[in-house]
């Protein structure tokens, strides 16, 4: 009896201390729908972004981004800046100091040895690591002590948080991954699958393309979190089912991308088990003009080279009475419905580097008119624009997609109106982005007047992305077309502004330069119609608390905060 | 027979080997490329070391010779291995997908479990409710019973499964919250709680395929019924004065099953290669999902294994078809 007593007594003791102490764990499991499934857990050998995602939550770097696009600290005790003294004045070198007493998963102490093998890793040869551009133009890491790690770069590096920022370029355990260096990098499928790491769960299983199953990290550096004591990371399906899960059966707690249409969103909400969460970041869909003639008469490997300036999209006037012609809403109307947004912007976030231009954003069907009137085009006797005996006819090009195809026919409709004909043309997205020099339909080959697409850029810095229209960028057979400047704009003076930018540390000063970019590429030469803003659309149940959408880093940057709503 | 036997699968390899090589030509000449699902964030000289890394910059013919080597050589000896505890491997490069990077033949094991419960089911259940619709239909031909039987094995085998699919989740997820619509690969059934809810996660997925494949069979025994029912010996049987019960199930019967046998044999290959829609609708995450999914990214290394080895077990059933034929029907002499 005495002894029954004690051991409720202790047993009393027990539950009373795990509640005061830790709340780790606590609230069981959270199950995390991604239809594309996760196929590796190591984002330097695969940069899909369902990979880069599920790991992070196992892998973390020296810092992130939070869902304003501020740098924040994970792995560092704080941010260095000019400032501080972590940024040196020339920008040639930033010192990161580890927060003491971090552990990775197995209880090994975290040193800044791991910071620099991952550097190692990365740039070892033969390794095809996913995350180059990380870690470009660093000349060396050097490790002081062990909390200490200081990198020197090649020049002066306005933007330094690249390597060990964001999901994308986290820090890997030495001890774990130092027999996988280069050309073993991939046959280490045991390290690949189920990385240590510092991050708020760690792998348990792990099934290809099919489900992670992770626990709460018992060394995570935060003893009351993640509030979850496992987590289920499950794909497979479509936008749709993934959305339908968590909004109408409610066997998920959260579903990543589920972009579907505005129609559908509207139903699925009313399912009333869960939230659609939306957040916008740079992801601009857009119409890119091509400043060079397509024509296939054209010898090969002349067509769409700038030995041949594009005989209609040349003139800026055309290009700009293609843009007014477009009413923008209605195409977010139909579309993205509350996961996008008109924009007439190339950059249209973050603030400080966003351009004020929405000139593009009231469709002007009469002034269009009349520009191609100026510009020499007259209507023909069979309703299509013609000037020297040429007609007004292009053709618009795009990635098979049923959003993409309703774009393509209500431009289409529009552009008919303003006396232009347009054939349009569907490439299967595994051929239109896979980038085959073989190929003539990749978007970078051009065979084609317009062609539309999304695209973005990493983090917050948008100096990479608008370097990217430098004339030596232009794709070509001497490069393989594996140019970057898929418009073939060339201009000396914006070459200039980005020679500025890269040597230009102060802010605002960077901002403005961005933004003058910016108006060169869209306003000004209409080089590039940007049409809608595309934000992240995804499913969070009611049940489930914490979830801050973050279109800067990967969505499940906060996993260690999500919680159990009771 | 034994020589019949040797004989075919002898023929079998040069018609494998050659199959191997089409489809090998045949998926590489296929336009798409590993990088298409890359970011466009990841600048060109990068996507380029990556291609590099995996092997894929190599000419056709290379790579052809070293898929083979892996499939026939490697592969097989790292089984051996796993077996007896042998080293024949050693360290020689596994086929490695270029999605995951993970040995092909790992993936394959791992999805093989889920897909042999849920299709194998379904192809179990399909059997067990075909052969009596389709007897039963043959001998009561042109009643109601053959009528509404004839009714549903058209719309089992014209409703895609898709449709089906799709329409079972919203009347018995959504509506009726009866079972799960994403099936759960992690479960383990240890007890009697686990176990019925196994049962319960396969049953939208079972349901559809079966369906499917009911329609199918139902129809062949039906018509190999009605078309034994009207022979002589049916009818000397009866004369003797046997039950309706022998004459139907002992004598029509066993005459009948001849043809569904083989019919049953030659749709087991589908039963490993899974079925690619009902496991994308239902989150099942077998075979099929891993074929369309590694079509997608066109992980050639995953697509080519896969197929050819449904190449193989297509083969390897016709054969066991050809055989279970001669074994039922004593007419039947291959020698």
């Amino acid at each position: 009896m005495i002894l029954r007593s004690a051991l409720l007594g202790a047993a009393a003791v027990s539950a009373l201390a795990s509640a005061a102490f830790a709340e780790r764990g606590a609230d069981g499991n959270v199950n995390v729908l991604y239809w594309q499934a996760p196929s590796i857990l190591n984002p330097y050998l695969s940069s899909g972004t369902k990979d880069v995602e599920a790991s992070s939550l196992i892998l973390e770097g020296m810092a992130g981004f939070n869902e304003k696009g501020e740098v924040i600290p994970r792995l560092a005790e704080s941010i260095p800046t000019v400032e501080n003294g972590g940024v040196s004045a020339d920008l040639t070198q930033i010192t990161w100091k580890l927060k003491p007493g971090l552990l990775w998963s197995d209880g090994t102490p975290v040193t800044s040895a791991d910071a620099k093998f991952t550097y190692e890793y990365c740039t070892a040869p033969d390794g095809g690591c996913a995350q180059a551009a990380r870690y470009e133009g660093i000349k060396s890491i050097e490790t002081p002590d062990a909390q200490t790690v200081v990198i020197t770069f090649e020049a002066p590096k306005p933007n330094p948080y690249q390597a060990f920022v964001g999901g994308t370029s986290p820090i890997l355990q030495a001890a774990q991954f130092k027999d996988c260096m280069g050309a073993k990098a991939p046959e280490c499928t045991k390290q690949n699958f189920g990385p240590i790491g510092t991050g708020p769960f760690m792998v348990t299983d792990f099934k290809v393309n099919d489900v992670v199953t992770l626990a709460a990290n018992p060394n995570y550096r935060d003893p009351a979190k993640p509030a979850f004591a496992t987590m289920t990371l499950k794909g497979g399906g479509d936008a749709q089912a993934a959305a339908r899960a968590v909004m109408e059966t409610g066997e998920f707690d959260y579903a990543w991308n589920t972009q579907i249409n505005p129609e559908m969103q509207t139903q699925m909400a009313a399912g009333g088990k869960g939230v659609f969460v939306n957040g916008f970041g740079t992801l601009v869909e857009r119409i890119e003009m091509n400043m060079t003639d397509p024509d296939p008469a054209l010898p090969e490997g002349e067509r769409s080279t700038t030995k041949h300036p594009h005989p209609i999209l040349s003139d800026a006037k055309v290009r700009q009475a293609l843009s007014m012609a477009i009413d923008r809403q209605t195409l977010v109307d139909v579309g993205y419905g509350t996961a996008g947004r008109p924009t007439c912007n190339l950059v249209p976030a973050p603030e400080l580097y966003a351009s004020d231009n929405t000139g593009c954003l009231t469709q002007d069907m009469e002034g269009a008119k009349k520009l191609l009137d100026e510009a020499g085009w007259k209507v023909g006797a069979d309703g299509i624009r013609e000037k020297d005996g040429k007609k007004l006819k292009l053709l618009y090009q795009t990635s098979v997609n049923p959003v993409r195809q309703d774009f393509q026919a209500l431009v289409k409709g529009w552009w008919n109106e303003l006396g232009v004909e347009v054939e349009l043309k569907q490439v299967d997205a595994s051929v239109f982005f896979g980038g085959d020099p073989g190929s003539p339909d990749t978007f970078q080959k051009f065979y084609a007047d317009v062609e539309m697409y999304a695209n973005n850029f990493d983090g917050t810095d948008p100096e990479p992305y608008l370097a990217q229209y430098l004339c030596d960028k232009i794709p070509g057979p001497e490069n393989q077309w594996q140019g970057e400047n898929i418009n073939r704009f060339c201009d000396p003076a914006y070459d200039a502004l980005v020679k500025e930018m890269a040597a230009t540390a102060d802010l605002a000063k960077r901002g403005e330069l961005a933004k003058k970019m910016n108006d060169m590429l869209t306003k000004d030469s209409f080089t590039v119609v940007a049409l809608v803003d595309r934000g992240r659309l995804s499913a969070a149940s009611n049940t489930l608390g914490g979830v801050v959408l973050n279109t800067w880093d990967t969505e499940l940057w906060n996993a260690q905060d999500w919680y159990r709503v009771k | 027979m034994l020589t019949y036997t040797i004989r075919r699968l002898l023929l079998a390899i040069p018609t494998l080997l050659l199959i191997s090589l089409v489809i090998f030509l045949l998926v590489d000449l296929a336009p798409g490329s590993p990088m298409s699902e890359i970011p466009l964030t990841v600048p060109p000289e990068v996507r380029l070391k990556m291609i590099q890394a995996m092997g894929a910059d190599q000419p056709v013919f290379v790579r052809y010779l070293l898929w083979l080597k892996q499939f026939f050589i490697v592969e097989p000896s790292y089984i051996i291995d796993g077996w007896f505890g042998t080293n024949l491997g050693g360290d020689q490069q596994r086929i490695l997908s270029w999605q995951s990077r993970a040995p092909v033949f790992d993936v394959i094991g791992q999805r093989l479990p889920q897909t042999l419960t849920v299709v194998g089911t379904a192809y179990l259940v399909g059997i067990l409710i075909a052969l009596p619709i389709g007897i039963y239909s043959a001998y009561r031909q042109y009643s109601w019973f053959d009528q509404l039987g004839t009714f549903f094995a058209m719309v089992g085998y014209s409703v895609p499964t898709f449709f089906t699919g799709v329409l079972f989740i919203v009347i018995f997820s959504v509506n009726l919250h009866w079972f799960p619509s994403i099936y759960d690969t992690t479960l383990k059934v240890t007890d009697w709680a686990s176990f019925w809810k196994q049962v319960h996660q396969m049953a939208l997925p079972v349901m559809v395929l079966a369906l499917f494949n009911a329609a199918e069979i139902s129809r062949y025994t039906r018509s190999s019924m009605l078309e034994n029912l009207g022979q002589d010996y049916a009818r000397t049987a009866r004369a003797k004065g046997m039950s309706e019960r022998t004459v139907v199930l002992k004598h029509v019967l066993r005459n009948s099953m001849i043809p569904v046998v083989t019919i049953i044999a030659l749709g087991m290959p589908a039963v490993f290669g899974g079925a690619i829609i009902t496991e994308q609708v239902f989150k099942v995450n077998g075979i099929g999902a891993a074929l369309i999914g590694a079509i997608h990214a066109n992980d050639l290394p995953m697509v080519q294994t896969l197929t050819f080895i449904f190449a193989v077990l297509i083969v390897l059933f016709n054969l066991i078809a050809d055989i279970l034929y001669g074994i039922l029907d004593p007419r039947i002499r291959y020698d």
